[in-house]
Formats: structure tokens, sequence, C-alpha cells
């Protein structure tokens, strides 16, 4: 369980995450939504300790992350940020590797290996383990680092924005991925979204952020709906049941 | 593992090449029958195993070195002489012969590296303060940073008639080696093991604060571990030998172009192939014009200019990575 108590960041003279307290219950897709600028990635920036708040307290498991030692919260949670842009030539197999480095600070054990194999499989990248990272495709990079968080191995899993720059095909198997990791591997992931019917249709609970603040948290069911994403959105939006599961309708 | 070891073969006979290499005629076959005077024993105990020593230790650190700057300044076109680091150190050498001209040279030498840490550390704030887009201007910004300091040092040389060493300082030379005057080098030779051992580490931080931070390391220790490692090679190497210019360039560029950025791998590779290139070099600079001889600054100055144009110009072609 993440356990966010009263937390405040402040950019110049605005705050981009102002008096935020939320709890993310174990196990389960999160996704955060809302506006441009709402302080969505400055958040999950602040639960993975990327970024050092101004205020407030952040539990993981009941660890609190300022008094415990970043190898030891290295075990219990990973993050990939959105502009993962990494210049550095590595192959798949030395990037996934790297996943393990808080378990055996770069001496693979057999038992550090088959949890490669298994990231590497569970991503199917085996074709592409030994190839360059600057030599695969966007899809296939986004992959690649997933693969390595997965085999981090943490119980909690943050992602900023994992559908950037992926076509309709590649965010959609994305997310399916990210329900497998759920759902097969018992994982909590935490998410942040643009896309509201892609929030909708893959996540457990919504978290839905405006200017800093959290406005919405509940069961998909309880955020899809049309007066709460207008609200959030500042714009009609409309939403319609297909198949069982809650749509929402911006277009027009 | 098997081109590593033909890398290190190929070294391997350059070494012996050097070792014989010189004014005076000594063959390896009468060394090995025990045929020879006492006059070829001194040289080679004097003279020829030191300078091959030196060659091996400074060219292996310079190369790594450089390796190391590129991984912690997350560019490829840096190194200790375009990052301002080799100018930062020479001025430090400047202060300390003014100021403290009594001290042993291992004294001098520290002063040295701690110029180069604070030049270097200065390099890095202003490249976060002025966010630069293109990647080529990284290195013009060393370069620049390194002219200043290097202007600095000339005022004070020229005030102080210490132009001669300032200018000794600038141009690589490996033809006043001889024992007794090149051992600091094995320091170099340390730090560049050193920088194996933190492989794993300086490949994360090269990765970013964030990247590195979400694994558990800690971001800016991990540069300064790079920055120290980085400032001591140079110093050291600017105290025995003087800048080797483009070392620490071309060979972790063609090196990491080949078989990628993963420092457990690439860090044997620049270190065998920077030692092979100085010894080749050095070997080519003395029997060229013999029995004179072309300083070492002079054939890498040659042959890195042409190597760093070419690698310019196929990054502006290619897409960088």
């Amino acid at each position: 369980m993440i356990v966010l108590r009263n937390l405040h960041k402040t950019y110049g003279s605005h705050p981009s995450v102002d008096d935020v307290s939320l709890t993310i219950a174990e196990r389960g897709v999160t996704s955060i939504i809302g506006p441009n600028g709402a302080g969505k990635s400055t958040l999950l920036s602040l639960v993975a300790r990327l970024i050092d708040k101004d205020a407030g307290t952040v539990t993981i498991d009941g660890l609190n992350i300022d008094t415990t030692r970043s190898e030891v919260l290295a075990q219990r949670l990973s993050i990939l940020r959105q502009d993962n842009h990494i210049a550095s030539r590595l192959t798949v197999r030395d990037l996934v590797s790297f996943g393990r480095y808080p378990y055996s600070r770069g001496r693979l054990t057999a038992a550090d290996q088959a949890k490669v194999a298994e990231a590497i499989g569970f991503l199917h990248l085996e074709d592409l383990a030994e190839r360059f990272l600057d030599e695969l495709s966007g899809g296939q990079r986004q992959r690649a680092h997933i693969a390595m968080v997965l085999c981090q191995d943490t119980d909690y899993l943050l992602l900023d924005e994992p559908l950037n720059n992926l076509d309709m095909k590649h965010a959609r198997g994305m997310m399916q991925l990210i329900r497998r990791a759920a759902d097969e591997l018992g994982k909590t992931v935490v998410l942040v979204l643009h896309d509201i019917n892609f929030a909708s249709w893959y996540s457990d609970h919504i978290v839905a952020m405006r200017a800093g603040r959290v406005v919405h948290s509940g069961p998909c069911v309880d955020i899809m709906q049309a007066g709460v994403l207008s609200s959030i959105y500042d714009m009609d939006i409309r939403v319609q049941e297909i198949d069982g599961k809650r749509i929402s309708l911006f277009y027009e | 593992m098997i081109r590593l070891a033909i890398g290190l073969g190929i070294t391997a006979v350059l070494v012996l090449v050097s070792l014989f290499v010189g004014v005076t005629d000594i063959s390896p076959l009468d060394m090995l029958r025990g045929d020879f005077s006492a006059q070829q024993l001194q040289v080679i105990m004097a003279s020829r195993i030191p300078r091959t020593s030196a060659l091996v230790l400074a060219g292996s650190a310079t190369a790594v070195a450089g390796l190391v700057m590129q991984m912690i300044v997350r560019n490829r076109f840096v190194e200790p002489s375009t990052a301002g680091t080799m100018e930062s150190a020479a001025l430090g050498l400047l202060t300390v012969t003014l100021l403290a001209p009594g001290w042993p040279v291992m004294a001098k030498m520290l002063v040295a590296a701690l110029f180069a840490l604070a030049g270097t550390a200065l390099f890095l704030r202003i490249l976060r303060m002025v966010p630069l887009r293109d990647v080529l201007l990284v290195p013009l910004v060393g370069i620049m940073l390194g002219g200043v300091i290097g202007a600095v040092s000339t005022f004070i040389a020229y005030r102080y008639g210490l132009m001669a060493s300032l200018g000794a300082w600038s141009m690589g030379d490996f033809s006043g080696v001889l024992r007794g005057r090149y051992e600091l080098l094995w320091i170099a030779g340390i730090l560049a093991i050193a920088a194996y051992l933190a492989a794993d580490r300086l490949t994360l931080a090269a990765m970013g604060r964030d990247f590195t931070t979400n694994l558990g390391l800690n971001y800016r220790t991990t540069v300064w571990l790079g920055l120290v490692i980085v400032s001591l090679v140079s110093a050291v190497v600017l105290v025995t030998i003087g800048t080797i210019p483009f070392l620490g360039l071309i060979v972790p560029n063609i090196v990491t172009m080949m078989i990628g950025d993963n420092l457990r791998r690439a860090v044997p590779w620049v270190a065998i192939s920077g030692a092979g290139l100085v010894l080749a070099c050095d070997i080519l600079g003395r029997t060229l014009r013999a029995p004179y001889e072309i300083p070492i600054s002079t054939m890498l100055g040659l042959i890195g200019s042409i190597a760093f144009l070419y690698l310019l110009l196929r990054k502006r072609h290619h897409a960088p990575a």
C-alpha cells in the first residue's frame, strides 16, 4: 500500500502538487488522469523519490521514503519516466540486466540471469535481446524499458505516460501487458495516462488530478461519469457504455 | 573473449617492438641468448622499459579517463582536453610551481588534480545552467572554458617566465621518460582499474539521475567518483608526460561504436586500444625521422584530428542515438 499524506511541491510560485493525501491499494492498476499541468507526473516522481518534496510524507508498505535507504526502496518500487531517452549504446539484455542492480550490484547470479530471461520472455524480446537500443523502433525500446522495470521485480510499478509516442496497436499492446503484469505477476501498477478511455478500459481505480490537487479517486465506474469528467477537464464529455465498459466521447 | 585476447596480443607485440626501437641497437634475440653488454642492459632498464611502461600506462589511463568523462557528461565528444580539465590541471601545476617550487612531485600532482576537479565541476555546472540542445555545443563550451583557463595560465606564465614549462605540459612527449621520472603513472594505471571496478555504476550514471535513483544508486556520488578518477588521471599524465590530445576522444568512440557503452565490456577494450594506439604512434614517431623524434602530441594531433572530423561528420549523417 502506498500512502501519501499532505504532499506539497512548489515550482516557482505555483504549487505543482498541493496538499495531496491519497492511498493506493495493493494490486491492480491505478491510473492517474487529468489535464496538462495537473501535477500527475510530479506526483509520481515525488512518490518515487526522484524529486524532493517540500512537505508531506510518503510511505510504501509502511516504509517512509525519507528514512529508508534508496537501495531498499529500489527493491520495492520502480519507476519509468516518460522521457526515458537513453543516449547510451546498450543492448536490450544489458538494459534489462540493470534491473537486477538493486539486488546484485552488477554481479549477476544465476537467479538474476533467470529473472532477466523471464522479463525478456514476458515482453517477447528474445529475438531483440542482443540488439542495441538505438537500433530499435520506439515501441520496441519502450518494451525494453518495461522489461527492465519488471526485472527489477518490485511490488510497485510506477509508469509515467507509458503510451507516449506509441501508435494505437502498440498502445493497446502496452496496456494489455500492464494488465497482465497486475493479474499474472500480482504487481501494483500506477500509471499516468492522457487517454481516459484506455484508463477506463484497463484500470481498476482512477485518480483524477486538477491544479495540483486530487479531485476524484475511486473505482473506474465512479469516475467515468459525464458530470465528473466534464468538471475535471472543463469541457463537455459524454459517457457511453459499450460491452460493459464506459467510454467517453468528447470529440465535438 | 577471443577478440579481446587478439587485441591484447597485438598490444603485446607493440610493447615488444617499442622496447627494441631506438638509437642504441639492441636485438631481442641477443637479449634472449644473454648476449648483451652492460651498456645495452643499462639502456633497457633505465630508458626502454620505463618508456614502454609509461606509454602503456598513460595510453590506457588517458583513454579510460576519456570514456569515463563521456559517461558522466553524457556526451560523446568530451574528454579531459575538451572540457577544461587539462587546462585546469595545468593552471594548478603552474600555481604550485610558482608558490611552492620545493614541493615533491606527488604533492604538485595532487594540487593539479584539485584544480582539474574544480575546473571540470565548473564545466558541469555551466552545462546544467545552459541546457544545450545540440550535442556538438557541449565540447565547444568545454573548449571555450579551457581557452579561458589557458589564457589565465599563459598570462601568469608569461609574467613569471614559465612559458617553456607551460609549453612542455601542453605538448605530450615521451622522450624525457627515464627510470625515476615516470613512476607516478602507476597511479593512473590503478585509477583505470578503479574505473573498471566502478564500471556498472558509471554505466548507470550515463543513463541519468532518474534512472540511477530508481535503481537505488546515488547519482551525485557516482558522478563525483567519475570526476575524481578523470581529474587524477589528467593530473598524473600532465605532470609526467604532458597533454596527449584526442586519445580520450577517438579510442572510446571507436570502441563503443563497436561493442556498446556497457563499461564492464568497454573499459578493457578502451584500455588495450588506448595503449596500442599510443605505442604505435610513439614507434612511428621514433622511426620516421630517426634519430630524431616526432612528439606523441604531434602524431596524435594529426591522426586524432582526422579521426575526430570523421566521427563528427558521421554523427551528422546518422541520427544521434
